[in-house]
């Protein structure tokens, strides 16, 4: 499913982010997740998990500055980038991340995960319980990213809009069953 | 030596205080005379008994039975330290960390002490062994405990950021990098404080006691001066011990966090 958006959606606690946190192999699970044909477990944790992001609807941050949560090595020209798309300008580097907004904090939770190139994105509820223009922005980048890229996307969300807007196919879990619906399954091995 | 001796009526004196105290804390309804008898009594019993383990192994000098009494106290130091973890590491492991940690703060340093150091014949005199293990167990202990309590309880607090950190494809070294350094911090700051207060704040028990034993204060200061080099460098040893290993433990070889290795609050 390259460059392809799968929503997905299910009621609490059918699994939806455990489904993710599993592609993303930060829990154990049964099964093969493959990437381009290559099993995630071909792949030490952390290189599997920058080329397959999850990101989380709730951000945490471990310094004080937003811009010491980027990776040293990224190419400042990208950032600043993602950053406008975003709709930061460049002092946001500085900012106090205990100062920032529920939406600025999803907006830069993002940019955090998107500056580091995964081959794969895993949306949990990111942007629900943001105003719509946070919403639409978010989705606008994710879009972006996603054609420039041909990332594949996963995006879990409550929000039945939301998916219908970000994605053309949306699987539904529902205790042992999982409904596909849309358009056809590209049916590649890639998740 | 010309300590003086004290007699069962010296000692029921000052444990007349502590009734007194108990007194006046039923009256003034503190609530904690029970508790006061009982660890005094406690106190009075274990020490009758470790008095008499120590005659006897002082007398009959086997070997053997130091090396049984040295994991005795070695268990009972491991089992402390998991008691006093607010979430326990589930399973062996938490015992493990405990004793791990304090066989290297204590057993390893004592025994480089008494071969290197003291340099008796037979080495393991109990004489010089079982105070230098028990005072290093008993001294180390605390920051080894504080550092493994702050380093489980962090984990709960921050698992969440931990696991965001590696969903950012970090290692689990990166992900707990400023954890294992604040964990250090906690474990060694007591003993490096208590080292910069010494026979100025504080009179330390071992030399004030061998004072009292009737040693020369020079050559009681010059033991203390070793001591406390001994529990710095055991305690800092024992704290880094105890950090990689719980760190370790927590994580698995994909670098995913395992929570359920560790229990709740309790």
């Amino acid at each position: 499913m390259g460059g392809a958006c799968l929503g997905v959606c299910g009621a609490s606690g059918v699994g939806k982010t455990l489904l993710l946190r599993s592609l993303a192999d930060l829990d154990r699970h049964d099964g093969t997740v493959l990437l381009d044909g290559r099993g995630s477990s071909t792949y030490p944790g952390p290189e599997w998990r920058s080329l397959v992001a999850l990101i989380p609807a709730e951000s945490r941050w471990w310094y004080p500055e937003f811009g010491h949560h980027l990776p040293s090595g990224c190419n400042a020209s990208d950032a600043r980038q993602l950053l406008a798309a975003c709709g930061f300008e460049d002092d946001v580097l500085g900012w106090q991340v205990s100062r920032l907004s529920t939406g600025e904090k999803q907006r830069l939770a993002l940019v955090r995960a998107l500056v580091r190139k995964p081959a794969v994105l895993l949306l949990d509820e990111t942007g629900s319980g943001l105003d719509l223009e946070n919403g639409l922005l978010l989705e606008k980048v994710v879009k972006e990213y996603r054609l420039a890229h041909d990332a594949p996307v996963i995006w879990v969300s409550h929000d039945r809009e939301q998916l219908a807007r970000v994605s053309r196919q949306l699987l539904t879990l529902q205790q042992n069953r999982i409904d596909i619906a849309g358009l056809a399954q590209t049916g590649e091995g890639r998740s | 030596m010309n300590v003086a001796r004290l007699s069962s009526i010296d000692l029921c004196i000052a444990a007349g205080l502590v009734v007194l105290l108990a007194l006046l804390s039923f009256r003034l309804k503190l609530g904690l005379e029970r508790q006061m008898i009982y660890s005094a009594v406690r106190m009075t019993v274990q020490l009758l008994l470790i008095g008499m383990v120590l005659q006897y192994l002082f007398a009959s000098r086997t070997w053997w039975l130091i090396v049984v009494v040295s994991l005795v106290m070695l268990v009972a130091a491991g089992a402390e330290v998991r008691s006093r973890l607010k979430h326990k590491i589930r399973g062996f492991f938490g015992f493990g960390v405990g004793a791990g940690s304090m066989f290297v703060s204590s057993f390893s340093v004592t025994l480089l002490a008494l071969l290197v150091i003291i340099n008796q014949h037979p080495w393991y005199e109990p004489r010089y062994a079982i105070p230098f293990l028990g005072m290093l167990l008993g001294n180390t202990m605390t920051g080894v405990a504080l550092a493994s309590d702050r380093m489980t309880s962090l984990f709960y607090e921050q698992r969440e950021t931990l696991e965001q950190r590696l969903m950012l494809g970090q290692t689990w070294r990166e992900a707990v990098a400023d954890l294992r350094r604040d964990c250090m911090r906690t474990g060694m700051i007591p003993i490096i404080n208590s080292m910069a207060a010494a026979g100025l704040v504080s009179l330390p028990g071992m030399m004030t006691g061998q004072i009292l034993g009737g040693s020369p204060p020079v050559e009681a200061v010059k033991y203390q001066i070793l001591i406390m080099f001994l529990i710095a460098a055991g305690t800092g040893f024992g704290v880094i011990c105890s950090i990689m290993m719980i760190e370790r433990h927590m994580f698995d070889k994909r670098h995913r966090l395992r929570m359920e290795k560790l229990a709740a609050a309790g």
